[in-house]
């Protein structure tokens, strides 16, 4: 599902851009943190986001999957208990 | 480094399970080498939270349009480019 | 502080829930994390301020400088050919956590595009964070199947005789287009010559601007 080159498209490409929201360059700021500090790679990030279910993968806005791929992966190397981010939006 | 500027190499074919840098669509292509970058982390272990070592040499391998995509509607002399590990590539005729 | 009490019945077998379904949406989910990793000591904030400051502080210019040095300065451009990473730091630019920057030289006979076609990597250090469509999944299909379609729908169409040569940037190098120095820009000054010099001249979809046509 990640590898698109191999999977030929006519799709147009919507040239549209936007600015990053504060929660996307949040959520880039963390994840470099993470690599510095060595808690989690840029391959762990790209094989979490390559985990995606398919139809989720093509749905997700791009820091959306990277939002999934650090939850995925830190729950993984119990640095986050699994549900721990999902308890702490309800609070 | 194992490989050459200017040799003729091939991609291996084999599937992979887990997370690894070699594109289906180049799998079993063959090309030159373009440029010998330097050794790096190997993904496809460090992707499961190892180290990565013992690096492995990186290439940028040069592939022409007609032996990637076969028959299709682009210029079969335009190229396509890849970066490439050397565990990934095998020498070629 | 109250909790639902109740379990969604994914929430036993995902680590969460599906994503953008009737989750809190992704923004909440960000702070939430960094509240969390925060509190655990994984990070601090100060760094991820930093972090964002980083980010938001990359544009193009730093990009478009490099190539303007190149054109008014052939030795700097050999150097800049052959070490990418060493020609930024030495004119005092920030190249990025890469190891190895590799510039990509347009000519009269090759014209050189970027992608990557397995996510999204980009030399970011350099020109800014990515916009969208070279993200998107349309892009990083096209440009290897049909690159000549993709420059098209960006407004620019080759000669079959110059080579389209497009880069898959597959692992942790960079990469950056060197577009070609546009005709009528002779004894400009380095500053002035930046300014032709656009994002999407440096990706490859596009050629850098050209000085205003003179009316005849």
């Amino acid at each position: 599902m990640h590898d698109r080159g191999s999977w030929p498209t006519d799709a147009p490409i919507d040239r549209g851009e936007h600015e990053l929201a504060d929660w996307e360059l949040l959520t880039d700021a963390i994840v470099a943190v993470l690599s510095e500090r060595e808690v989690m790679s840029d391959d762990e990030l790209r094989r979490g986001i390559e985990s995606i279910e398919p139809d989720e993968y093509e749905r997700a806005s791009y820091y959306e999957r990277w939002l999934y791929s650090v939850e995925t992966v830190l729950v993984e190397k119990r640095v986050l208990a699994p549900g721990e981010l999902d308890r702490r939006l309800r609070a | 480094m194992s490989y050459r500027v200017g040799q003729r190499v091939r991609v291996a074919a084999r599937p992979h399970d887990g997370h690894h840098r070699t594109p289906e669509y180049i799998k079993g292509r063959t090309g030159h080498v373009e440029r010998i970058h330097a050794s790096f982390p190997n993904p496809e272990t460090r992707a499961y939270g190892h180290d990565g070592l013992p690096e492995q040499p990186l290439y940028l391998v040069g592939f022409a349009r007609g032996d990637v995509w076969p028959g299709d509607r682009g210029r079969d002399a335009d190229r396509i480019y890849v970066d490439l590990f050397e565990h990934w590539l095998e020498e070629a005729e | 502080m109250t909790d639902h009490g109740h379990d969604h019945p994914h929430d036993q077998d995902h680590p969460h829930g599906p994503i953008g379904s009737d989750e809190p949406p992704p923004a909440a989910r960000a702070r939430a994390l960094e509240e969390l990793l925060v509190e655990k000591g994984v990070v601090d904030r100060d760094d991820v301020r930093r972090g964002i400051d980083w980010l938001v502080s990359r544009s193009p210019a730093d990009g478009a400088r490099l190539v303007a040095h190149a054109w008014v300065d052939p030795a700097f451009k050999e150097r800049l050919l052959a070490d990418a990473r060493a020609a930024a730091l030495e004119v005092g630019l920030d190249p990025g956590p890469s190891p190895v920057v590799v510039a990509l030289e347009n000519t009269d006979a090759v014209h050189h595009v970027v992608v990557c076609t397995l996510c999204s990597c980009y030399p970011k250090a350099l020109l800014g964070p990515p916009p969208d469509w070279y993200k998107s999944l349309p892009y990083r299909s096209r440009a290897v199947s049909d690159p000549r379609g993709v420059l098209s729908e960006f407004g620019l169409t080759l000669d079959d005789d110059i080579e389209v040569r497009v880069v898959d940037s597959t692992a942790d190098v960079r990469y950056l287009v060197i577009p070609r120095r546009p005709t009528g820009t002779e004894g400009m000054s380095e500053e002035e010559l930046a300014t032709f010099v656009t994002r999407d001249s440096m990706i490859g979809v596009a050629q850098p601007a050209a000085p205003a046509a003179v009316a005849s």
